[in-house]
């Protein structure tokens, strides 16, 4: 992809931009800041940055309504601030606190927020595909028109339940959106290495499911992607593929050989097609926003995660006894 | 003799493998260019070309299958699964076919695989990247399991797994990848893979473990030494079959057992070996078998991580128990 010219006038308002720009901001500060605190090691386990694919979720999003559901992989932070969750609580999860969104039992990869409609944050690769779609059958079942979006990696599309999922969701009409987040890279081994076909929406085809590519370091792309492939689930004709060509600037997870790609690549993309910086340039190319409105912005952004990264510190750790809590209810008669 | 790591001791038993027999391949999601989550099979690849140790997409389920194929046609392979929580896409494969082949073509036809996994808990890694799975691996008839504790004894059992005809489950205590380091020859030799070893030897009470609670258990049995009590320490080695003799004729001898686990209490290994000794050593027993274990809950996030794990102290609390009793 050749460099790109944030320069064009395009068929989005300035507040409808601005709040692109503000919300990627946030995932990409709150990412960096979980780095550092992982590094001090107030945040343990793992943590799997979403640095660099933060249009994914924000052009997605942009479209969504209440009742709409989601469901992701372990690298779901920005999952879940996108769908509007509490940085505070994510933060105090993924360093085990007590004050985060589960009590600091699910860690970074298990958060889960029924109010949002954020069914987690799971550790099993693929595993979200089928649970995803069973979301959409119930709220199919219910008679609601809500719509599921079921993100996964492309790595996660060589697993085969993804494909048990695809089947059941075709045959059945299911309402879920098929989200591949494809980064190029599962862990270390990358799309080419592992993965019969070039373009993976295609795989659905044999399912009868359309699906498209779609740019994701531009989230007016990925925002008008979603607004079609809600439509046509909304009104009941079935799942939808979207393959988001993303890129993670960051290594898998903390401890990452980076021996698999070189430097120059991941350098290459945030120079040509970041996408924060893609918005930034259209913001000021428009007018849509001065060079301060944004620094004014930045600075919002920056206070909202260090008050995430003090409500994480300051809150307690779990008492041991939680380890005997929620394993099973009452048993009931 | 150099001295090595245990996940040192496991590349050169691997790269030993791959050097003796050229049936002997390895397979897995990133064991190629990345050398395997843990860097087991780091070089191995370059080493011995991409078509011996190969990158796999992500697919657990045709990575055990296609090795019980391949290994039923002749080749030797040691597959890799990155935790033991990644493994229940593989089980079927693994408790369907893999264990089966031998009896199903009487002897005809016979599955020499071996699937490796790093298991347990101690490195603050979440759920299924902590879990100690091997009790439900030990259930299936045909399967062996097989656990090292130390360097030595992961680069002979882990040669050994690959040389035994039948399907071999070797999980590797994680914890102790870069914990221990002790001599470790490069002979190819191989250890028994039937046999429990006898690690200390003591004439009050019998200690049996496996994996990273060898280390508990000795340190318990440093201290218990200076009380004055003295521990026959065994590690189990191979859980499956399980050397059922070895831990019996200790026990009758010390009359007092201790059985170690991260593992959850119930149906876990420790029930089978209390059963065992209750059906063959009654007369024996001077006291009830305790075991020290992880609990039925889940592997907790890293907080809680240290209160799950059985250490020293508790293993000391459940010795004491059984000497006050007689
Ligand atoms: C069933 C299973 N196998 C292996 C793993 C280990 N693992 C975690 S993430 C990952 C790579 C996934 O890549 P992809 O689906 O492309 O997602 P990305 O990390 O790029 O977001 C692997 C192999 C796992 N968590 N679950
Ligand atoms: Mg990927």
């Amino acid at each position: 992809m050749a460099t790109r010219k944030s320069t064009k006038k395009t068929n989005v308002s300035a507040d409808e931009l601005k709040l692109y720009y503000r919300e990627m901001l946030l995932i990409r500060r709150f990412e960096e800041k979980a780095g550092q605190l992982y590094g001090m090691g107030v945040i343990g386990g793992f943590c799997h940055l979403y640095i660099g694919q933060e249009a994914v979720v924000v052009g997605l999003e942009a479209n969504s309504k209440e009742g709409d559901k989601r469901i992701t992989s372990y690298r779901d932070h920005g999952h879940m601030l996108a769908c509007g969750m509490d940085p505070n609580g994510v933060m105090a999860e993924l360093a085990g606190r007590f004050d985060g969104y589960s009590a600091g039992k699910g860690g970074s990869m298990h958060m889960f927020s029924e109010e949002k409609n954020f069914y987690g944050g799971n550790g099993i690769v693929a595993a979200q595909v089928p649970l995803g779609t069973g979301l959409a059958f119930a709220d199919k079942y219910k008679g609601s028109d809500n719509v599921t979006f079921a993100y996964f990696g492309d790595g996660a599309a060589n697993q085969g339940q993804v494909y048990e999922a695809f089947n059941m969701a075709a045959l059945w009409n299911l309402p879920v959106i098929y989200v591949i987040e494809n980064n190029q890279y599962a862990m270390g081994t990358s799309q080419q290495r592992s993965t019969s076909t070039r373009d993976i929406y295609t795989r659905g085809e044999a399912f009868g499911i359309p699906g498209e590519i779609v740019d994701g370091m531009d989230v007016l792309a990925v925002r008008d992607a979603g607004e079609k492939a809600i439509k046509h689930c909304r009104s009941g004709k079935g799942p939808y593929i979207l393959e988001i060509k993303t890129y993670r600037y960051r290594g898998h997870s903390m401890s990452d050989p980076a021996k698999y790609r070189t430097r120059e690549e991941v350098q290459k993309v945030r120079e040509e097609r970041d996408p924060i910086e893609h918005v930034r340039g259209l913001l000021l190319a428009n007018k849509y926003a001065t060079e301060d409105d944004l620094k004014a912005i930045d600075k919002e952004i920056k206070g909202i995660v260090n008050e995430s990264a003090e409500f994480a510190r300051n809150s307690p750790e779990p008492d041991p006894a939680e380890l005997w809590t929620d394993i099973y209810a009452e048993a009931t008669a | 003799m150099p001295e090595c790591t245990m996940i040192e001791a496991i590349r050169m038993a691997l790269s030993r493998a791959l050097k003796e027999d050229p049936d002997v391949i390895i397979f897995g999601e990133d064991v190629g260019i990345d050398g395997g989550v843990f860097r087991a099979t780091d070089g191995l690849t370059q080493r011995y070309g991409a078509s011996r140790v190969r990158d796999t997409p992500l697919s657990e389920t045709a990575i055990a299958g296609m090795a019980v194929g391949a290994a039923a046609h002749g080749l030797r392979p040691v597959a890799e699964i990155q935790f033991t929580g990644f493994l229940y896409p593989a089980l079927d494969q693994l408790a369907n076919h893999a264990s089966r082949l031998r009896n199903r073509t009487r002897g005809r036809l016979t599955c020499p695989l071996v699937l490796r996994a790093p298991y347990g808990g101690g490195i603050k890694a979440p759920e299924h990247h902590s879990e100690s799975t091997e009790a439900m691996l030990a259930h299936i008839p045909g399967l062996r399991v097989v656990i090292p504790s130390s360097p030595a004894r992961a680069y002979g059992l882990l040669l050994a797994a690959i040389r035994d005809p039948d399907p071999v489950v070797f999980f590797e205590p994680k914890r102790l990848y870069r914990a221990i380091r002790e001599p470790v020859e490069d002979d190819g030799m191989a250890l028994p893979i039937n046999k429990a070893v006898l690690l200390r030897e003591g004439a009050d009470v019998t200690l049996v473990a496996w994996g990273a609670m060898i280390t508990e258990a000795n340190e318990a049995a440093d201290q218990l030494a200076e009380m004055g009590i003295s521990a026959d320490l065994i590690d189990l080695a191979s859980l499956k079959p399980l050397d059922r003799g070895t831990i019996r004729s200790s026990v009758e001898k010390t009359g007092r057992c201790v059985i170690v686990h991260e593992a959850p209490l119930t149906a876990g290994l420790g029930a089978e070996i209390a059963a065992d000794l209750a059906e063959h050593c009654m007369t024996s027993l001077l006291a009830p078998i305790r075991r020290v274990t992880g609990f039925d809950t889940v592997m907790p996030y890293f907080r809680l991580e240290a209160h799950y794990m059985p250490d020293a102290a508790r293993i000391l609390k459940a010795v004491h128990n059984v000497m006050e009793f007689a």
